[in-house]
């Protein structure tokens, strides 16, 4: 069993999902991925391979620099893609409701 | 559990409605997403700016736990009026995702239900696809596992 390959283990940690936000606006080298985290860069290149591993980051040379780019066909595989928008709104929503109505009490 | 969240976003739109029905007065609904510290509460978010008034304009802002802002986001408001309305842009920065309208319609059911319209306007239909698409839309709420651990603590 190869955990690290689930695409929906791979997007659960924040630090990965920030990882692909950043890397959505435009490909980037490790190195400069890196630079955008206090994280050790040992630790970003884990996240880094495990994205890779699950295929939502493309690795391409260009030169003598790799650069990693944003899988957008197996971003649309992570799909059903409503459903954790939909979810997402519902966690917020029944956060919102069970916060005032310990409000309404006090 | 049960999922009251309804999402409609028809394909090759440029943007989508979700509706909700709560358990709460409307002006407790309303409250909800005016007073800052509950928006902090149940958005998971820190507001850095919330001004709930025409004109007025708001700013959120998201850290991990070793303090790294992994969200931010900002907009202005366009139509303030109590327990009915808010009309207010989102744009997340850093984000290749441009601006989106939000119309919120707030609606009283009975005296103790409520309801949430909200319609959502993308500056694309592909705009709206991405953001539904990426990942980090499930997690925009990075300090959602805090969260949940506030709201069970306050039931």
């Amino acid at each position: 069993m190869n955990l690290r390959r689930d695409v929906f283990q791979a997007i659960a940690d924040p630090t990965r999902r920030a990882i692909l936000l950043l890397v959505a606006s435009q490909s980037m080298t490790a190195g400069v991925i890196a630079a955008n985290f206090d994280t050790a860069r040992p630790t970003v290149s884990k996240h880094l391979q495990i994205l890779t591993e699950c295929e939502l980051l493309k690795q391409e040379q260009n030169g003598r620099e790799i650069y990693y780019h944003i899988n957008a066909k197996k971003m649309k595989d992570v799909a059903d893609f409503i459903e954790p928008f939909r979810k997402m709104w519902d966690d917020r929503f029944n956060a919102l409701e069970n916060i005032m109505k310990n409000y309404k009490t006090k | 559990m049960e999922l009251k969240t309804k999402i409609n976003a028809e394909n090759g739109a440029h943007d989508l409605f979700i509706t909700r029905e709560f358990d709460l007065p409307l002006e407790l609904l309303f409250k909800a997403f005016t007073e800052p510290e509950l928006v902090e509460q149940w958005m998971g978010t820190k507001v850095l700016k919330l001004e709930g008034k025409k004109h007025g304009s708001w700013q959120f802002e998201t850290t991990d736990a070793k303090g790294n802002v992994v969200f931010k986001a900002n907009g202005t408001i366009h139509e303030f009026s109590p327990n009915q309305k808010i009309t207010r842009t989102f744009e997340m920065e850093n984000a290749p995702f441009g601006v989106q309208l939000e119309l919120l319609e707030f609606e009283k059911l009975t005296d103790d239900t409520s309801k949430i319209n909200m319609h959502i306007v993308y500056e694309s239909a592909a705009l709206r696809d991405q953001m539904l698409q990426l990942p980090f839309a499930q997690g925009i709420n990075m300090a959602h596992n805090r969260l949940q651990q506030i709201v069970s603590k306050l039931k």
